[in-house]
């Protein structure tokens, strides 16, 4: 029993990481119309950001947490400024290449410069050790990353949903014509958006950092399955990618505890089935 | 929107004479290569790649659709070819049909699963896909995971031809090539071809006028994929073996960026493209993964400057169709 509750554990992180990586996806398709296929390479610059704050500036964790998705941010905001936003009105295959691009650019810098084998990440001070629930023992930080996660996952959807600049945001979406005249300033919007997207994306990669190592390939098979997570959902809803993201991370874990072979493709599997019953995904309005 | 080919002329036939010239000229030069001194396991190996190219450019070029996961019918191809040539023994002849026959079969599950959905949708999945299958892979005991399937005998295809002598086998690879490639130029210039391209261009109206545009499509991905896993079977004899490499997205990146940079839905351009990357990984294969840099640096500069790539810049120059 305490195997398949760790098991369960791992899947409700990795499906923190699901719902935060296919969250930002969904947003940034909403704005821009851009499958990012960067996210993956974002989450890893998230982790490396942290680990040179910590070993080059002994900038502790709870500042990367905060500093880490803002330097990406700003990093994603200056790609959409030079070179996404002039995108608009093109086919969205470009999209997709232009970010692929944009993914292999920096996966394979990274990899130059750190090899492909993982560098640490101390866990902080104050989320070392475990609790006993009585029926499992839960390490405090992998407790903490799925609370976190959660927690910033409802922080957007309320943002989205439910603040003033959310409707202007989702009127944007809908028709960006109408908004801007307005007298709303839409590309300066859709700029924002890209930067919330690809800073959860960074938040990511700093919570993984500990559990995972830094890696300059860890988000190049991630982003795949996320793929796979964003078909099963469909991106028309926040909480549609938050719920499949977890639901998916759990279920994947439920696989390792009862048939290991299989933990590598169940989402893969799922989402054939999805699209064999039920073509528009989970939550779907067609493509 | 503008389409992917915003300038595609009708097949008229001036068009056709122009492009059965530039075919002439290159079967020509492919031709000559073993009598120039030319490294022959370099063109065997593009060749290899070029058709893979073009058949993904039968997809994407011809009815719009982009696939990232083109290495699944290389790679499974590669994979079945080897295993019927070294395990079970068969000719070259036999190895090359099961190659062919397993991408067949793929294509159609694929197909049935991923065409339901479309554009950017079709595109995950078909990545998604293959990477389901590069994970079978890794664990399938007869592909022997990261080891791959080495030391491929090479055999004497229809009994009387030694492919261990390279000039043997390249004007057999050469042969392998033109043939699928005069197939595609058939199936661009038929009149399902036509019925694809009003797809790309313009589904509901295509739909309106009575096609059941989902056959069509399903039709061209089948193609395409029996065609990229005859490309995958050929590339048994060449590389003598069948790794993971050939079945991961990595590798159907690299057929995406063949065919941007020889021009999307262009005839010739894929096979230009292909010749251009694996010239580039040939000459950059001691910078490590500067390569990696490198062609991530061209998909941005052909997205953002290049759309139409080399071939399309030239054919738009002349006004010619290439």
């Amino acid at each position: 029993m305490q195997a398949l509750y760790a098991q369960l554990l791992v899947g409700l992180i990795n499906g923190s990481f699901y719902a935060l990586l296919s969250l930002g996806l969904a947003v940034i398709f909403g704005m821009l119309n851009i499958i990012n296929f960067a996210h993956g390479a974002l989450y890893m610059m998230g982790a490396f950001v942290a680990y040179f704050l910590l070993n080059l500036g002994g900038i502790n964790y709870w500042w990367a947490l905060l500093l880490a998705p803002i330097i990406v941010g700003i990093f994603g905001m200056i790609l959409e400024r030079t070179m996404l936003q002039w995108l608009t009105g093109l086919d969205h295959l470009y999209g997709l290449l232009l970010t692929f691009g944009i993914a292999l650019i920096v996966q394979g810098l990274f990899q130059n410069y750190f090899g492909s084998s993982g560098l640490p990440y101390a866990i902080p001070d104050q989320l070392r050790g475990g609790m006993n629930l009585g029926f499992m023992f839960l390490p405090v930080y992998r407790g903490w990353v799925v609370v976190f996660s959660l927690v910033v996952c409802l922080a957007t959807w309320f943002l989205i949903e439910k603040t003033q600049l959310g409707a202007y945001l989702r009127a944007a979406t809908e028709n960006p014509t109408l908004v801007r005249a307005f007298g709303i300033n839409v590309p300066r919007m859709i700029t924002l958006t890209y930067g919330l997207g690809v800073g959860l994306a960074a938040l990511a990669g700093v919570l993984s950092a500990p559990i995972n190592q830094v890696r300059p390939l860890m988000g190049a098979d991630l982003i795949i399955v996320v793929f796979a997570v964003v078909v099963i959902g469909g991106m028309g809803s926040i909480m549609g990618s938050i719920i499949t993201g977890f639901a998916l991370g759990v279920i994947e874990g439920l696989t390792k505890y009862f048939y290991p072979e299989a933990s590598n493709t169940v989402v893969f599997v799922l989402m054939v089935l999805v699209l064999l019953v039920k073509p528009t995904g989970l939550t779907g309005r067609a493509a | 929107m503008t389409t992917l080919t915003d300038d595609t002329l009708p097949a008229t036939p001036r068009a056709m004479r122009d492009e059965m010239i530039v075919f002439a000229v290159m079967a020509l030069l492919l031709a000559s290569v073993p009598f120039t001194g030319v490294y022959p396991f370099f063109v065997m190996q593009a060749l290899c790649f070029a058709l893979l190219a073009c058949a993904f450019n039968l997809l994407i070029g011809y009815g719009g659709l982009l696939s990232f996961g083109h290495a699944m019918f290389l790679g499974t191809a590669g994979y079945c070819s080897a295993h019927a040539l070294k395990v079970w023994g068969l000719p070259p002849e036999l190895g090359i049909l099961v190659g062919i026959a397993a991408a067949f079969v793929l294509s159609i599950v694929t197909g049935y699963i991923s065409i339901r959905r479309q554009g950017i949708y079709f595109s995950m999945i078909t990545l998604a896909l293959s990477q389901l299958l590069y994970f079978i892979y890794l664990q399938a005991p007869f592909t022997h995971g990261e080891d791959g399937i080495q030391g491929i005998p090479q055999g004497h295809m229809f009994g009387v031809l030694d492919l261990s002598k390279p000039t043997v086998l390249y004007y057999v690879v050469l042969v392998g090539f033109l043939a699928g490639f005069l197939l595609i130029f058939r199936i661009i210039n038929s009149p399902f071809g036509e019925v694809l391209k009003a797809i790309r261009e313009n589904e509901p109206r295509a739909i309106s006028l009575g096609y059941r545009t989902d056959q069509y499509k399903f039709l061209a991905f089948v193609l395409s994929g029996t065609l990229a896993g005859f490309a995958g079977a050929l590339k048994v004899f060449v590389a003598q073996n069948a790794s993971l490499t050939d079945v991961h997205w990595s590798m159907s990146g690299e057929v995406v960026l063949m065919t941007l940079v020889g021009g999307l839905g262009t005839i010739f351009g894929p096979v230009v493209g292909a010749f251009v990357i694996i010239a580039m990984q040939q000459y950059l294969a001691s910078f490590g993964q500067w390569v990696t840099v490198i062609q991530g640096a061209i998909f941005v500069i052909c997205v953002l400057t290049f759309r139409r790539g080399v071939i399309g810049e030239i054919a738009h120059y002349f006004r010619r169709s290439l």
